[in-house]
């Protein structure tokens, strides 16, 4: 099951552990002020995002739904990696809001990833909402078999 | 049936309820705006990375139900480093009015965002009235 890597099994008591955790964290941080990476904010903003890694790349996902993908600037600088954009939607001036819980406006996220990237080969999709960074790691950096000579 | 075995019997029961009691709380609530003009409501939705055939809109009666899975390209070999997202799963349901009418909801998702444009019934829109004169 792929989905394993980021959706531990429904009904997991570590689950709900660590979501309970991260409500804890965020709330705790909004009190605070704040800690931790100075770039990185705290876990409910817009657009939330997943990291993983695989043998050969890092792989970040953006759930950024309403995008226009034109708009959106994805950036490498050392090894922070930063996406910034705007979603503004197209609204009929008549319409009358009760509700507006989707974020509307810019956005930028920020996420240190691991030494051993590639800044050279970054690739970017969009699909159903979501934005794929896929960054590769380099070629030294990959585990390897080591042939024992007889 | 023995005793011994009525008993395991209730107990898988039991941790078959609390598990599905489970999987209910870990589904994630989508951000929605929800507006009116004239017409009708305009219901929005974030949905990232649910693709079409991934969503379920029901209506019974006056709920009106969300249901959407996420779908990610996901490689082989991936290691979770950092997660946000940790379920897979929306769901959110409305209650719609009764001068709402649940049978001609138009939908539409694209780029991870749910439209539903939900009109009002005919006999509830307002109505011109045209005054003949007199003369």
């Amino acid at each position: 099951m792929l989905h394993t890597a980021f959706f531990s099994r429904p009904g997991s008591l570590y689950q709900e552990l660590s979501r309970v955790q991260r409500q804890m964290d965020a709330l705790l941080n909004q009190a605070l002020g704040g800690t931790g990476n100075i770039r990185e904010s705290r876990p409910d903003v817009y657009p939330a995002l997943n990291i993983g890694t695989s043998p050969d790349a890092v792989h970040v996902y953006l759930f950024a739904s309403g995008l226009d993908p034109e708009k959106l600037d994805v950036s490498l600088e050392q090894n922070v990696l930063t996406i910034s954009g705007e979603r503004k939607d197209a609204v009929d001036e008549n319409e009358k809001f009760y509700t507006r819980e989707r974020f509307q406006g810019e956005f930028r996220r920020a996420v240190s990833l691991p030494e051993d990237i590639d800044p050279d080969q970054v690739e970017a999709s969009y699909n159903d909402g979501v934005l794929h960074i896929v960054v590769k790691r380099q070629e030294s950096s990959k585990p390897r078999q080591i042939e024992v000579k007889s | 049936m023995s005793q011994e075995q009525a008993l395991q019997k209730k107990e898988q029961q039991a941790v078959q309820t609390v598990q599905e009691a489970t999987e209910q709380e870990v589904i994630m609530q989508p951000a929605v705006d929800v507006s009116e003009h004239a017409n009708g409501i305009v219901l929005r939705a974030d949905l990232p990375g649910v693709h079409k055939d991934q969503l379920s809109i029901e209506l019974e009666g006056d709920q009106l139900v969300i249901d959407g899975k996420v779908r990610l390209d996901l490689p082989e070999q991936l290691d979770a480093r950092y997660a946000e997202i940790q379920t897979s799963r929306y769901r959110r349901s409305f209650t719609l009015g009764k001068d709402l009418d649940g049978e001609n909801i138009e939908a539409d998702l694209k780029k991870g965002v749910l439209t539903l444009r939900i009109p009002k019934r005919a006999e509830v829109l307002p109505r011109k009235i045209s005054i003949k004169s007199g003369d």
